[in-house]
């Protein structure tokens, strides 16, 4: 059906003279409830297809990478061609292992919100990849400045999961004392940078952690991740443009998941050109990788921070992948978008790809995937337990009020001191008590 | 002032006008800590438009002092990042009127930083930038943001009126390991200013204010200076308007006690109590628009806490509430006139 807003405006109301009546074009999804999704138009070359360039390749001269798609895992589950990252047996079975936590610590997460212990939770389901592939391809002590949807990066960096689920409840034991929305992570020990919850102010900051280092003589670079909708925000070109100038040592990942809560791609312009491709105008290396393909991902990741490494600059990474599951707990996919979409996606399920991949190899097989998901699953349970010791959101285990004052200065002003003592008496007033419970 | 005290001084004291005093606070920040980096639009090679940081890409070299993109945004964004990593950057926004594309950054990063990650991390960043009108600079080189940044949770705003100031208060914002927007009256970066535009521009170095020590000196953020004690009323300034508001009581012949605040936040509300106690009239004098300027907050403290010593409403003396205007300027600006009928309708009973 044609697009109303495609249609020329009644001759009546054109311009003056012979001009051509405008008319404005509104980017419309190919599918909403109830189509049938049909993906056959989607580009999907073979795997190993793609050229691996020396990592000093100037940016110019990689427009086919920033057009195509760099894939590693075949139809046939081997890998193939000069991006197969040759990992080990081992590390594939580790990538695999975060990969299936994540999964399993996502679905306990959504139904605890679900059955309210906390507010709100995101998943990462059919992204995992980019998360976990991509940060094992980096040192541990390179920075990274995620957006929301990379708790991957805390698992494969082994911040410990109760921690998670702390901050996740709120509660007392909260290491951000509840002051951060669910999943809204802080780890300096880790080199996970805050995630703010504004879009794409991580960008510039990656941009900024990585030209300090460079100043510094430092060997360390940042890694930031920003989703496709929010390359649309003024941030991420000022985190390019300040990139290109000064070579920074730093890797944009753009994680191209289709879907910006209900907005699709074209929303951030994907109906004219792919993302990976904003980087060759500013003179940026770019590619455009398999994101359910977890050895393209981390081989792109692995290229990106070779190059910076060496003085070589930046690198922007596209990794084209679905979202499989709602942008948070406080959306239902099904009111915006085809049901379908998620079955008829071309690229199909990370983890099953790099099981099956690992298979494959004669490397591991479905008993042992299955009683790792249980392990994973048991894990998470037992954690969650743990954590629920030290409160759920809502529950009264929280942290002393005045902590509520603290951190907004490295010293408490005298405003902010008579509003705390506002906020005790207010305490006692209603519970006769100044500390909280527990 | 007399002459007789600049020319006694004169011989033993250096005087600097506060673009050198600020750019000698950059110097010997720049010397004492290799954390401390500079950048803005134009400040390297040229020395940035008002010549604030003239020479120093020279001596402390060109990772230290460089230019940017024309990007509030990427400035600001860019400078947090290096906070995280360790760096004390100093970013220089050229206007204060182009700092509105870095607010996000400022708002929501910079400001909440420390909070949010439960001082994990923090934003050790001072945003210098020249603020306020005077010069013919239309609207978009004249304005007074400070009371949006005020009301920043996070944020500390610091305004200097003298190159003494401005250098000691340089040196603690860069210091201090908040975040700071140390906002600079480009009206006296090179004299001070009467608000009597007709007359002719009075140099620093006949103020006695203009005396800058040599080498590492601090003013502590949120202590306000008595410019001058009186009796008859108290008056709240910052910036230029404080030597508006001395000049207007000088030609009117009021004992007015007047307080530079410096620091808005935090206010040194202690200052400002002990004097409206001790006056009991209170006029509060800004340049920047009236509506929900910083002035109705001072009137609301001065109000609540010092109430039953008031002989006469809390009076404001600010700018209108429109945008500044270039060939109005004059009439905008809340000059002498202006100050004068609110010290008269104070002072009536």
């Amino acid at each position: 059906m044609a697009d109303p807003a495609d249609t020329p405006p009644p001759a009546s109301s054109q311009g003056a003279g012979n001009r051509p009546a405008l008319s404005l074009h509104v980017p419309e999804p190919k599918f909403r409830p109830g189509d049938k999704a049909d993906f056959s138009d989607i580009q999907i070359p073979p795997a190993g297809a793609q050229p691996r360039p020396d990592e000093s390749v100037k940016p110019a001269d990689m427009a086919p990478l920033a057009y195509g798609l760099v894939r590693v895992l075949g139809e046939d589950n081997k890998a193939h061609g000069p991006w197969d990252p040759k990992l080990s047996p081992d590390t594939l079975r580790t990538m695999l292992g975060h990969m299936a936590l994540v999964r399993a610590f996502d679905e306990r997460m959504f139904r605890g919100q679900r059955q309210g212990k906390t507010s709100f939770y995101m998943k990462c389901t059919g992204e995992e990849a980019t998360s976990v592939a991509a940060s094992m391809a980096l040192a541990s002590d390179d920075m990274v400045f995620p957006s929301y949807r990379q708790q991957g990066i805390l698992i494969a960096r082994g911040y410990p999961l109760i921690e998670m689920i702390n901050q996740i409840y709120s509660n007392k034991a909260d290491k951000l004392k509840g002051r951060q929305l669910p999943i809204m992570y802080s780890s300096r020990a880790h080199s996970f940078f805050s995630i703010s919850g504004n879009l794409a102010t991580q960008t510039p900051q990656a941009v900024g952690w990585a030209m300090a280092s460079a100043v510094r003589g430092d060997s360390r670079i940042a890694a930031t991740w920003v989703g496709e909708g929010s390359t649309a925000e003024g941030d991420f070109h000022s985190a390019c443009t300040f990139a290109a100038v000064y070579n920074a040592p730093v890797i944009l990942n753009v994680i191209n998941n289709q879907w910006a809560i209900s907005s699709f791609s074209g929303f951030a312009g994907a109906e004219r050109t792919t993302f990976a491709a904003r980087g060759l105008g500013y003179g940026i290396a770019a590619l455009r990788v398999d994101g359910n393909d977890a050895l393209a991902c981390f081989a792109a990741q692995q290229w990106a921070a070779n190059r910076a490494r060496a003085n070589q600059g930046p690198t922007l990474i596209e990794y084209f992948t679905y979202r499989a599951e709602g942008h948070s707990t406080s959306d239902d996919p099904s009111g915006y978008r085809s049901a379908q979409e998620r079955e008829e996606w071309p690229l199909g399920d990370p983890i099953t790809r790099l099981k099956d991949h690992l298979i494959a190899l004669g490397e591991w097989d479905e008993d042992r995937q299955a009683a790792m998901d249980a392990e994973c699953a048991e894990r998470v349970k037992a954690t969650t337990k743990e954590a629920e010791k030290n409160g759920i959101l809502g529950h009264g285990l929280h942290h002393p009020f005045h902590t509520m004052f603290e951190d907004v200065y490295e010293e408490l002003p005298w405003h902010l001191e008579e509003q705390a003592d506002q906020a005790i008496r207010e305490r006692i007033a209603k519970f006769g008590t100044e500390r909280p419970f527990g | 002032m007399s002459d007789d005290i600049a020319t006694v001084t004169e011989v033993a004291e250096r005087r600097l006008n506060m673009i050198e005093a600020i750019n000698e606070a950059l110097d010997i920040m720049l010397t004492r800590d290799p954390d401390v980096i500079i950048m803005g639009e134009d400040v390297g090679y040229f020395g940035g438009v008002f010549r604030a940081t003239a020479g120093l890409q020279a001596k402390h070299g060109k990772t230290r002092v460089f230019d940017t993109p024309i990007s509030e945004c990427g400035i600001i964004g860019v400078a947090v990042g290096m906070g995280a990593y360790g760096l004390r950057p100093v970013p220089e926004i050229q206007f204060a009127d182009y700092i509105y594309p870095g607010l996000d950054q400022l708002i929501s990063e910079a400001a909440r930083l420390r909070y949010r990650s439960a001082g994990d991390y923090i934003a050790p960043m001072t945003v210098r930038s020249p603020f306020g009108g005077g010069i013919f600079g239309g609207q978009t080189h004249s304005q007074s943001p400070e009371a949006l940044f005020t009301h920043v949770a996070g944020l500390k705003t610091v305004i200097p009126s003298t190159p003494h100031d401005a250098k000691g208060l340089l040196i603690a914002a860069i210091e201090d390991n908040d975040p700071v927007i140390f906002f600079e009256p480009k009206r006296i970066y090179n004299g001070p200013f009467s608000g009597y535009y007709d007359k002719p521009v009075e140099p620093w170095k006949k103020h006695p204010d203009s005396v800058v020590p040599e080498g590492y000196y601090k003013v502590p953020l949120g202590k306000a200076r008595i410019v001058q004690e009186g009796e008859a009323l108290t008056v709240l300034a910052y910036g230029t308007m404080v030597h508006v508001a001395e000049a207007v009581c000088k030609a009117k012949g009021v004992d007015a006690e007047i307080l530079d605040l410096r620091t808005l936040v935090p206010l040194d509300i202690k200052a400002i109590e002990a004097s409206v106690e001790k006056t009991g009239r209170c006029l509060i004098v800004h340049e920047a628009t009236r509506t929900s300027g910083f002035g109705a907050e001072l009137s609301a403290l001065v109000t609540e806490r010092c109430f039953y010593h008031l002989e006469a409403p809390v009076e404001r003396v600010t700018g209108f509430d429109t945008p500044y205007p270039h060939s109005l300027e004059w009439a905008y600006f809340p000059g002498p006139v202006r100050i004068g009928e609110a010290i008269d309708k104070l002072l009536k009973d």
